[in-house]
């Protein structure tokens, strides 16, 4: 049975279209099948993530309207053997996502055997936003340790756990916690709301703490998906939220600043 | 255990703990909304412009709130009125 999970924050730029391009192709490197939705019609940024932006042909929109089918879209990932990309429509605008439309592309990604369907659903609460999430079974809410970050997200959870098919049906998305952009340094010196506090106030299960890294633009300006960057901080943290998606016990790393000031160690000797 | 120097350091700019008490208090406000069905901002509206007409409140003087105990709802309507009333502006002016 293939699951549907949703990467969703309410705010903009926090790191919803990096996540699903890590999680869709760590899943795929563990061999499940998985094909990735950009759901921001009109900016679409998931292909250039991908490195695809150069194949798409038809797009999310053009499959709803029936003018290409599901295959004739669908964008193979040149790294990844079970990994397929269907992009958003440049030149349409959200109201092309209908709710019949969108399920039936669904369906029909179920019925070709896709175990993971990844929807990155774009910034805001609006249709798109609403039609990437409707269909969940489970929920990456991506937030950064920042106030309107965490704000935002707490909304998209009221959203989930009232407005989707699930709540609809009396049952419940599945909610994960992925917190990005984080600095265990400036944590440490009280600038930054540490992890417990985010976990605290969305009272939502951590999935994964990927901190603030270099290696993340790199890999957006080649289009090579960050988890690809096995030697980096955040590809390995994106890995290990792949795993506990995938239901295993990974411990939470990077939470701590690495290197100690001269004062910390000074000071610390006994603590 | 904190050290001396988080001790010190921290007291001085610990914007994180005013970020997350901002966030407790705001969270739970809008929680606390978002449950409530769409009529009770109307509601609220127009016990305001009633009261409007006899007492000289603020919009932020009223707070209506809908709690769901087990099988009953209360409708709890709460108005903060000024220190001191001024004259009523109808009925019984002179």
């Amino acid at each position: 049975m293939a699951k549907i999970i949703v990467v969703t924050s309410g705010k903009g730029g926090v790191g919803k279209t990096t996540t699903s391009s890590a999680i869709c192709t760590g899943l795929a490197l563990r061999g499940h099948k998985t094909a990735v939705i950009d759901f921001d019609i009109g900016l679409r940024n998931l292909d250039l993530i991908m490195n695809c932006e150069r194949r798409v042909v038809y797009d999310f929109v053009n499959v709803i309207n029936e003018e290409a089918t599901l295959k004739q879209a669908l964008i193979k990932d040149k790294r990844c053997e079970n990994l397929f990309i269907l992009p958003a429509s440049q030149t349409r605008d959200k109201d092309a996502l209908t709710k019949e439309g969108v399920e039936r592309v669904l369906n029909e990604l179920k019925d070709m055997g896709f175990e993971y369907i990844i929807c990155d659903s774009p910034a805001g609460i609006e249709h798109g936003a609403f039609m990437a999430l409707y269909f969940a079974d489970e929920a990456i809410v991506v937030a950064n340790p920042e106030v309107s970050s965490v704000r935002d997200s707490d909304r998209i959870l009221g959203i989930l756990q009232s407005k989707s098919r699930k709540a609809e049906q009396g049952e419940r998305v599945i909610e994960h916690l992925l917190i990005t952009r984080y600095d265990p340094h400036r944590v440490a010196r009280g600038e930054m709301l540490g992890v417990a506090d985010v976990e605290e106030i969305l009272a939502t299960k951590l999935l994964g703490v990927i901190p603030e890294c270099q290696s993340v633009l790199k890999a957006s300006n080649q289009g090579v998906p960050v988890i690809h960057d096995t030697e980096s901080k955040a590809g390995k943290a994106y890995a290990d939220a792949v795993a506990r998606l995938l239901g295993e016990q990974v411990e939470h790393r990077f939470l701590n600043p690495e290197h100690k000031s001269f004062f910390q160690r000074l000071f610390r000797r006994t603590a | 255990m904190m050290s001396l120097f988080d001790y010190f350091s921290r007291k001085k700019n610990n914007t994180a703990s005013i970020a997350k008490e901002r966030l407790q208090v705001i969270v739970a406000h809008e929680r606390r909304q978002n449950k409530q069905p769409d009529y009770l901002a109307a509601l609220q509206k127009d016990i305001m412009e009633v009261i409007k007409k006899y007492v000289d409140i603020d919009i932020d003087s009223i707070e209506v709130q809908l709690d769901n105990h087990g099988n009953f709802s209360v409708l709890e309507l709460n108005v903060t009125l000024p220190d001191k009333l001024p004259a009523a502006k109808t009925g019984n002016s002179r």
